[in-house]
């Protein structure tokens, strides 16, 4: 027997609430996970105005509101598509506008300026209830990890003799982003959210063939960013030593080594973990971790220094020699010693960012709180990239960027019934729901090609 | 001791195929056999068709039942209150509150969830294994074009930890296949999943050998950036009819041969070609093809390649359009085999729906969930619910029991053992899994995992839980 029907008629009903201006919006019967200090609300009412969550509580709407009865549904803010390529790809084997291979151009590699809010990829990643995402810049060489697809290109890779690909210019892989969702001219939220730096093997090859010659190589060049910073003046009349980067790298790095972005480590393997916490400890660098697969075998220091880490929860097996420890308990261990979290999604959380909540939901599965998963997906990504006054959770005067959900939001048969961001609601038709409403009937007279909008 | 042991049973093997040979002949054609000089061993590819056979032996195992399941039994059938009663590493009877014999071993399933072991139809375990590194890139021969001579078998390193986390994900039989740079990639083999020293011990006995092909981007690409054919999809046509042009020459020359022998003529017999024999197995209906293809156009081009040589197609796979050819692959009884999820790592993946699993079922096509990846094939579970889900928003009405049968009877069919596993029927292989919850929630984690009813794996007693060798010592010594 089905179960409930999530009838396509239903979400259209409420895709079709788009407030008008100054209008006031509630919505009303829904269990309602805030991710914010007003916890779980059952059944609650959340109060959107001119794009902003008025309140959140449980009394009756407001007078005057447009209601929307969302009884026996589930409220959740908008989910986070983190380490994400989102806006910067269509079709992978096309290319992406993710990373640069420039001498003169690394740090100061800004993802945000090329991004396409036209994507169809962003569409899709709606429909598994996401309304923002960390797009971040991906360094070059790629390090261990290669896309496998059906077991041949990468092997076509291999079998030519390629050692994942070209030997990165570049110690840095350039600054990230966060976007929101909406396919709109204000897709970007935030920009230069982070300078990302790959370490363990993929930094090795960076700085010439070992580990041990990034860190020394990453010391001088930070040195030289202080240098520059203190001395811009003798240095643009050139009375100053020569440094080591482009002055459009210096001026992007002037900001990590003051402690205002933070150095995203894409690392691996415990020990790389380790030599990135002592580096930032050294150097005095702001830190966010991605990957960090054997983070659980060093997690009380991870928390000890304060360190988010955003990872992906369904990795676990030992696909390369920097990750013999993978686990699905890695999350699970992370949050018990204190560790903040965010996830990620396969393959850059890109064409499959809608498994993002899958992966929440193994994560659980596997241990980790269930609120302690919302937040992963939520409030601790957009705190970590300085949108967490913003979004990320439903409190008043943050941005009403949320999802009613027919379920519960990990479960896959559970479906996003309308997302709204900035309060407006999305539409939850994509490039596949046109392929897939065109083919099924396929006994029509005339070809499909006649059958679209 | 172990080597003479080897040796011995070698020996026994070849005097049951000489025994095998005559047995049941009439005493003329007898005589006339023995006229007939025999080939040298290895140059006659009807001497010795299983060249390397199987050794699988079930784990150790005794009768038990299981009772107060729910089970999804692969047949479209939901079970409350479902015993499950395994004799013999078969399923015995299974059904509603049955009555359980006195004596026998019982698993209490209350509360939990009883399906047959899942099937994963296109893996790339062991050819591909754990650390991906080139020193583990086995799965694509990508010196020619045409490689129907390899075998995936040959490549499978049985030390992969992705077995181990293959099975706790419920996946008790795996379809290991070529990878998809060439036209014709090689044989591909059905395993039980059980930890073993060899391959021959993981061969599912009696499966049949499978032919992995390709369409499209991958062959093109391969050959075309070295300047040789095939660089278009053209030349992947046109290289797929030579091949089969020459096995069908190279059947002939055997078959005259053999016909020549049987009167007694003299005769040379034809060269051996390990290709051609893979092929002609094909040509015989004895090796089902398993082709990789996205697009439905190109679908429609290898089903008529197929009626031309006289061969058939068991199953595309990839196959994210095939939604768009729904009815013409349910009147040609060609599976699917794919993802719900995945598209767009290249153009030819641009077109994916969700609810492409769905609408062939919709059009009375089979469908199947499987991987392709060591990640996913740990949760079909989840990836059958994305589809099943895509399903109902586009309002068919589909029940988690029949969804069940995208990851067990469908595959099994697709790997022509569906006889033997697949579903929880009476006298099947028990190849059962026992989930904490309903296995289309995201929550589901196995507890026990059986294999012609021994237990392979369970969360709950750590002597079930194998590690591979290659975990030992190592961080996490392979707790995953």
């Amino acid at each position: 027997m089905p179960r409930r029907l999530a009838p396509i008629a239903a979400a259209l009903a409420f895709a079709a609430a788009l407030p008008a201006a100054a209008e006031t919006l509630a919505i009303t019967g829904a269990r309602i996970l805030t991710a914010g200090p007003a916890g779980t609300l059952e059944p609650g009412v959340v109060v959107i105005r001119d794009g902003k969550i008025v309140s959140v509580g449980r009394g009756a709407p407001p007078a005057g509101a447009r209601v929307i009865d969302a009884s026996g549904t589930v409220v959740t803010p908008g989910l986070f598509a983190t380490g994400s390529l989102l806006g910067a790809v269509e079709i992978s084997s096309l290319g992406d506008d993710t990373s640069v291979d420039n001498p003169q151009v690394g740090a100061a590699f800004d993802i945000r300026e090329g991004l396409d809010p036209a994507s169809t990829l962003i569409p899709v990643a709606r429909t598994g209830g996401l309304t923002s995402a960390v797009v971040l810049p991906q360094p070059t060489g790629g390090g261990w990890d290669y896309h496998e697809d059906d077991g041949d290109v990468a092997d076509d890779q291999l079998t030519s003799g390629g050692d994942g690909g070209p030997r990165p210019n570049t110690l840095f892989a350039g600054q990230g982003a966060v976007i929101r969702l909406n396919g709109g001219e204000d897709m970007v939220m935030r920009g230069g959210v982070g300078v990302v730096v790959a370490f363990g093997k993929a930094g090795a090859r960076s700085a010439g063939g070992a580990r041990g010659a990034q860190t020394a190589a990453l010391k001088a060049v930070l040195a030289d960013v202080r240098a520059y910073a203190a001395n811009r003046g003798a240095w643009e009349k050139g009375s100053y030593r020569e440094l080591g980067l482009s002055k459009a790298d210096l001026e992007a790095l002037v900001p990590l080594v003051q402690g205002r972005t933070p150095l995203i480590a894409r690392v691996h393997r415990a020990a790389d973990i380790r030599a990135v916490l002592k580096l930032a400890r050294e150097e005095k660098l702001k830190l966010i971790l991605e990957g960090a697969e054997e983070g659980w075998m060093t997690a009380a220091e991870i928390a000890r220094a304060g360190v988010p880490v955003i990872i992906n929860p369904i990795t676990n097996r030992p696909e390369s020699f920097e990750i013999l420890g993978a686990t699905l308990e890695n999350a699970a261990r992370l949050h018990a010693a204190g560790v903040t979290l965010a996830f990620t999604a396969p393959e850059g959380a890109a064409h499959r960012a809608r498994e993002t909540r899958y992966g929440a939901g193994t994560a659980v599965a596997w241990g980790l709180p269930w609120d302690a998963a919302l937040a992963a997906v939520t409030i601790n990504p957009a705190r970590m990239f300085g949108v967490g006054d913003r979004t990320g959770s439903l409190e008043p005067g943050k941005d009403a960027d949320l999802v009613i959900w027919s379920g519960d939001p990990f479960e896959p048969l559970s479906t996003p019934k309308a997302v709204y961001i900035r309060g407006q609601a999305q539409s939850l038709t994509t490039r596949q729901t046109e392929l897939r409403d065109r083919y099924l009937d396929l006994g029509t007279p005339l070809p499909p090609a006649y059958k679209h909008r | 001791m172990l080597r003479s042991g080897v040796l011995a049973f070698g020996l026994a093997a070849l005097a049951l195929t000489a025994c095998a040979s005559t047995k049941g002949a009439t005493p003329k054609a007898e005589a006339k056999a023995a006229a007939a000089k025999p080939l040298p061993a290895g140059l006659d590819p009807g001497a010795r068709p299983n060249v390397f056979p199987s050794t699988y032996k079930p784990l150790p195992s005794a009768d038990f039942a299981i009772v107060y399941a729910r089970a999804y039994t692969g047949t479209g059938k939901a079970l409350e209150n479902a015993t499950v009663i395994v004799r013999g590493g078969k399923i015995a009877s299974v059904g509603e509150g049955l009555e359980v014999p006195q004596g026998l071993q019982v698993v209490d399933a209350r509360g939990k969830w009883v399906t047959p072991g899942l099937i994963d139809t296109h893996s790339h375990l062991g050819v591909y294994a754990s650390p991906s590194v080139a020193a583990h890139s086995d799965g694509n021969e990508l010196t020619n074009p045409t490689t129907p001579q390899v075998w995936a078998e040959h490549s499978v390193w049985p030390q992969d930890p992705g077995f181990n986390t293959a099975r706790i994900g419920g996946v008790t039989t795996v379809q290991v296949l070529p990878g998809s740079g060439n036209l014709i990639g090689g044989r591909g083999v059905t395993l039980r999943n059980v930890p073993s020293r060899t391959v021959q011990g993981m061969k599912f006995p009696g499966a049949p050998y499978t032919l992995k092909m390709a369409c499209g981007e991958n062959p093109k690409r391969v050959y075309g950036s070295r300047g040789r054919a095939p660089s278009t999809r053209m030349g992947n046509v046109a290289g797929y009819r030579a091949a089969w042009i020459e096995a069908a020459e190279y059947t002939r020359k055997w078959d005259d041969y053999r016909a020549k022998i049987s009167r007694s003529e003299k005769a040379e017999p034809p060269r051996r070609d390990l290709g051609m024999d893979t092929l002609s197995a094909v040509l015989r209906g004895e090796i089902l093809v398993q082709n990789h293809c996205y697009r439905a156009d190109e679908m429609a081009i290898m089903i008529d390649i197929a009626k031309e040589f006289g061969y058939r197609i068991t199953a595309f796979h990839h196959a994210v359009e095939s939604y768009k050819i729904a009815d013409i692959l349910a009147a040609n009884g060609i599976c699917t085999a794919t993802w719900a999820g995945w598209w767009g790592a290249k153009l030819e993946m641009y077109d994916s729906v969700e609810a492409n699993v769905p609408l062939l079922q919709a059009a009375g096509a089979c469908a199947i969930i499987k991987s392709d990846d060591p990640d996913l094939t740990q949760r079909l579970n989840q990836e059958a619910a994305v589809a099943l889900a895509a399903g109902r928003a586009a309002g068919l009405k589909i029940t988690e029991a029949e969804a069940m049968a995208w990851i067990t009877a469908n595959p099994a069919k697709a790997l022509g053992i569906l006889d033997q596993t697949g579903t929880l029927e009476v006298g099947k292989r028990a190849d059962l899994v026992i989930w904490d919850r309903d296995p289309f929630s995201v929550y589901a984690r196995t507890e026990k995992v059986f294999i012609d009813g021994a237990l392979t794996w369970d969360r709950r007693d750590p002597r079930y839980q194998p590690r591979s060798d290659f975990d030992l010592g190592q961080p996490g010594e392979g707790v995953r």
